[in-house]
């Protein structure tokens, strides 16, 4: 019997095109466009000008505070300009735009591909070395990793959870990248358990993923206090609170986070960016990107630059197909859709998709049967049904009673609905609304 | 002759009747609340509304503030207007100051021939969603999302949506500036500007703070940051800021000199008669 | 327009089912029940239910063209399965006019007047049978005997049902063990062979639509097994009490409309709870209520009562009994 969690999920078509595609490096464009906020907190502050020659992997803007990120160059090349540019949501963003000269890599570089598996830095400084790395979580949060780190005062961590699940359909970046770097991100992993000072690791891997469970299983041998754990196949497996149930049985109370239970989860490739980091000295300016969709011709992985557009990937593909009707930054679940492929790869661009026309458009809406499907969806066990209403109605005192920002956004609601809803779009309008409004009433 | 029966019952049921009565009577002597009778006066003066444009919840609130205030400076009605001000300050025996009629006015005119449409937006159809997920189907992210966020706001039924500019349309005549609408808009395009005769009104149909080259490529009647109008205007009406020009509707007098020299036509007239001079002058008439 | 992207907020795939998917199974649900109707009543069942299917969707698309002015969603399914309920709630000898002014009742007063599908309290096959039952209680008590395809239709032979046999019996002194002689054996309700409406008789038929319904994911468990469960407890305890007194509970399960209220009736998406907790407590008091009314009260039959009247709890208990959440802190003291 596989472990998972107890409430709702759902269980949407897999997908994975790109499964047994080995992971290729994506060659340099011609021009980046880095942007200064791909983290959770403040954007970093840029430290270089104009005209400047930067380095491969030299840092170009530094974290504005304890809650952000350094930004590294992820080419070698002249700064063209410093300019806002287009995001994922069309609105504006400062970003560093480099034209590239050459790969001229940062001396500091250990390009050697030798496995270091001797872990010699202190808790003390790998904590450091991620922050001046630019280490966030791979996962799709992109918090900063140092942050997690830095275990706050009065609590403990007693063991560390990886999150090899990648439930979301078509993305394969995690499942390449435990087949092909899994020995690196087992010594990733006793890296993060040294500095949170714990003696045992659990990853969890869908069971979709058998190949990539049973080569780590063979590695972890190895390493002691890891072990490996395949899961049921459920959306939302990769959840953390989910995953934090499903594997130990522990449930995070609502509003909390995970230390509160003595646990950390980190995303395995957030893990390889750990090991490289702290064994190879390698700030973070690459990561792995599933380019996948049923229509195009040469979906895979790839190793791709920060600030290299979309459309670089989608050549690299086999070219746009002519019945694109939608381009999604992640997973189909919870990827932001974007209006044009000349939008960067961030940290936080774990995959691609494309969406043929048809497969594009939404439903019509239909009035509500009650049929409490939505209810026997959510993992949370809230009811979408209800806070969509309160949300539409603007009664957002209401919606919080009915506890609408323990919402995870996981879509599983809107999957679901015979009747076509557009459940989830509300309830983020009523979470934030909520989340604001609480902010203002703590300040008083 | 009666039955014991019906006397019995019609003389139980009157005594029945008769002590609650007497209990009822006490009752409401005892727990009475006692109300400046004015309010009520005042709350049938006013229009009943509740539209909540006074800034009070309600027209009974609004109606105890009025009695219980010392002046009347900044307690307007928007709905009834000077006439019910009016009305009300005479019953009271105050002063109602004199505030100028307001009406709705959207300031962007980016229809599909101005603003070319460059995506598709299919989620639910509403504004405050639309705006949290992106610029909208334009590559305008200050112009209007058509999605009526402010057209369910209206209890005047004064706001629609026209089908062949995507834009919503207020009907001069119901629009009350209740500011309903101007609290629904997530990108706040709407203004409440001074209300003129024959409802004429000049204003800047753009709220675009590009600069020039961005706003002009995201649609043809932006505002560029040229600062003609600025310029041209004698009675220091105009004012640019953030690269948006701004006109205030206060100090215009109608001499229409910045419709004309606008570039782009973002300067829109209303209900002014057709002018004889300058072919390319491209008003916007809308009735 | 057709080359511009789409956007929308996530989620940008969806799921298989749709509200017409969901009716459709509903409606081959009812089809095994349907057919054991046509055996048993012959042609009065055919007419009964095609007079109130067309009836319901025809009243439905006429109340939505002309007096609400909004959308036709006649192709939904709703309007279809409440004329085939509808039609499984009366006998086989009803007179068409009366089955058109109940499909009036059911569309337009139980469904259209709350705002269309999604909002009305009250499961409206049921408004519209117990208004016909009030309104013609002659038609709606005479119950054809099951002779098969040589049943008539308006001329059809009447005798009672057994819940009919046992109220009357008790009522004249005799004792359970002399009724049932009377009654059908435990086999023939099993099958179908006794007087009743035209949709409640065939017990194996309803069970078979039952299982359709759970393996498809149309409805969940709860509800019917809470229904058949309480009845089943309540009748068992009064049988042991006095057997001589109380039926058999399983003379209880099969006779009258239980089976179909617990399975197609109860279970109505809209007019049902919506979590499971309040699920069991609908479905114990239905079972109560019936077991109650049947042996205790005017009528034989109580289940199309016991369900309108748990049917006004429903909004009460969404909207207090909450499910549990993931993550929910239980105050402790």
């Amino acid at each position: 019997m596989l472990k998972t969690f107890p409430l709702g999920g759902i269980h949407p078509s897999e997908n994975k095109l790109t499964a047994n595609i080995p992971i290729v490096i994506l060659p340099i464009p011609e021009s980046v466009n880095i942007p200064v906020s791909q983290h959770i907190g403040a954007p970093a502050t840029i430290i270089v000008n104009k005209g400047d020659y930067v380095k491969t992997g030299q840092v170009i803007a530094t974290s504005k505070g304890f809650v952000s990120s350094n930004i590294h160059s992820s080419v070698s090349g002249t700064i063209k300009k410093i300019d806002s540019i287009t995001d994922t949501s069309g609105y504006k963003q400062t970003a560093i735009v480099i034209d590239v000269t050459g790969d001229e890599w940062m001396e500091t570089i250990n390009r050697n591909s030798v496995i270091d598996s001797e872990i010699k830095m202190s808790p003390e400084d790998i904590i450091k070395k991620c922050l001046e790395s630019g280490i966030v979580g791979l996962g799709g949060a992109t918090f900063p990793s140092h942050v997690k780190l830095t275990v706050p005062a009065g609590k403990k961590c007693d063991l560390l959870i990886i999150n090899g699940v990648e439930c979301e359909p078509f993305l394969t970046s995690d499942h390449r990248l435990m087949l092909e770097r899994g020995e690196e991100i087992l010594i990733g992993v006793r890296i993060l358990m040294k500095t949170l000072k714990v003696e045992s690791a659990q990853i969890g891997i869908e069971n979709n993923k058998t190949d990539a469970i049973d080569h780590l299983t063979k590695l972890a041998a190895k390493h002691k206090g890891i072990s490996i754990h395949a899961l049921k196949v459920k959306y939302p497996q990769g959840a953390e609170k989910q995953l934090i149930k499903a594997l130990i049985n522990r449930e995070v109370p609502s509003g909390h986070l995970p230390i509160d239970v003595g646990i950390m989860v980190y995303n395995v490739g957030t893990a390889y960016a750990v090991y490289e980091a702290v064994q190879k000295n390698k700030p973070l300016f690459e990561r792995v990107v599933t380019i996948s969709g049923k229509s195009l011709t040469q979906p895979g992985n790839y190793f791709v630059r920060i600030g290299t557009p979309i459309s670089k990937l989608i050549d690299a593909a086999g070219g746009m197909p002519d019945d694109t009707g939608k381009i999604v930054n992640g997973g189909p679940m919870m990827g932001k859709a974007v209006s044009n492929a000349n939008v960067p790869v961030v940290k936080g661009t774990s995959g691609i998709v494309l969406f043929p026309r048809k497969e594009s458009e939404r439903s019509v809406i239909n009035p509500c049967i009650r049929c409490a499907k939505c209810i026997s969806a959510c993992s949370y066990n809230l009811e979408p049904f209800l806070l969509m209403t309160l949300s539409e109605k603007s009664l957002f005192e209401r919606a919080e009673k009915e506890r609408i920002t323990d919402c995870i956004e996981c879509g599983s609601c809107s999957y679901t609905c015979p009747a076509g809803r557009p459940l989830l779009d509300y309830i983020r309008l009523g979470k934030s609304t909520v989340i604001k409004m609480a902010r203002e009433r703590n300040m008083k | 002759m009666m039955s014991s029966t019906l006397l019995i019952t019609i003389v139980s049921l009157s005594l029945l009747a008769l002590i609650s009565a007497v209990i009822l009577y006490f009752v409401a002597q005892k727990f009475k609340v006692f109300e400046d009778p004015r309010i009520d006066e005042v709350q049938a003066i006013l229009p009943g509304v509740n539209c909540g444009g006074c800034g009070f919840t309600g027209c009974r609130n609004f109606a105890e503030a009025l009695v219980k205030a010392e002046t009347f400076d900044g307690l307007n009605c928007p709905v009834g207007g000077a006439e019910v001000m009016g009305i009300v300050a005479n019953y009271l025996g105050k002063t109602a100051p004199v505030v100028d009629p307001l009406v709705a006015v959207l300031l962007c005119n980016g229809t599909p021939e101005f603003r070319p449409r460059t995506s598709k937006y299919d989620g639910a159809s509403d504004c405050r969603i639309s705006n949290n997920l992106y610029v909208g189907e334009t590559d305008c992210s200050y112009g209007c999302l058509g999605n009526g966020d402010c057209v369910r706001s209206c209890i005047f039924d004064a706001i629609y949506m026209d089908p062949t500019t995507e834009l919503p349309i207020i009907i001069d005549d119901k629009c009350v500036a209740c500011g309903a609408c101007v609290k629904a808009c997530p990108r706040t395009i709407i203004e409440l500007r001074k209300k003129s005769k024959k409802d004429r009104k000049i204003y800047v149909a753009c709220s675009n703070c590009d600069k020039g080259a961005p706003a002009i490529r995201a649609c043809k009647a932006a505002c560029i940051d040229c600062k003609k109008c600025f310029k041209v205007c004698e009675f220091d009406a105009i004012t640019i800021e953030n690269s948006l020009a701004y006109i205030d509707a206060k100090k215009c007098t109608f001499c229409r000199k910045c419709v004309a020299e606008c570039p782009t036509n973002a300067i829109i007239e209303l209900n002014f008669p057709p002018r004889k001079l300058k072919v390319e002058a491209e008003t916007v008439t809308v009735n | 327009m057709s080359n511009l992207l789409n956007m929308s907020p996530s989620p940008h795939v969806h799921g298989k089912e749709t509200t017409r998917k969901l009716m459709y199974g509903v409606v081959i649900a009812l089809m095994p029940a349907l057919f054991a109707s046509f055996y048993y009543f012959g042609l009065g069942a055919l007419i009964v239910t095609a007079t109130s299917v067309i009836s319901c969707i025809l009243f439905e698309y006429l109340i939505q063209r002309f007096i609400l002015k909004k959308p036709i969603s006649i192709t939904d399914g709703s309007a279809l399965v409440t004329g085939l309920l509808l039609a499984f709630n009366l006998p086989s000898n009803i007179p068409v006019f009366i089955i058109i002014i109940g499909s009036l009742v059911a569309i337009g007063i139980a469904k259209m007047t709350f705002g269309g599908l999604g909002n009305n309290p009250f499961n409206p096959a049921l408004v519209g049978r117990v208004f016909m039952l009030i309104s013609f209680p002659v038609q709606m008590t005479s119950w054809p005997v099951p002779l098969g395809l040589t049943t008539g239709y308006t001329d059809a032979v009447t005798g009672a049902t057994p819940l009919a046999i046992i109220k009357e019996g008790l009522k004249n002194g005799e004792s359970i063990s002399q009724l049932m002689e009377k009654v059908p054996t435990t086999l023939q309700m099993f099958l179908g062979k006794m007087g009743g409406s035209i949709g409640e008789v065939a017990a194996i038929a309803l069970l078979i639509g039952f299982a359709y319904l759970l393996i498809k994911k149309i409805i969940t468990w709860h509800i019917p097994v809470s229904i058949l469960g309480s009845i089943a407890i309540f009748t068992t305890i009064l049988w042991l009490i006095n057997p001589e007194k109380n039926a058999d509970p399983m003379f209880h399960l099969l006779a009258g409309g239980v089976l179909l209220g617990a399975i197609f009736m109860a279970t109505d998406y809209v007019t049902s709870p919506m979590n499971p907790k309040s699920m069991i407590i609908y479905g114990c008091g239905i079972g109560i209520l019936t077991v109650i009314i049947r042996v205790w009260g005017a009528y034989p039959e109580g289940v199309s009562f016991a369900i309108l009247i748990m049917n006004a709890f429903v909004p009460l208990m969404n909207t207090y009994i909450k499910p549990k959440r993931f993550g929910e802190v239980i105050k402790n003291g």
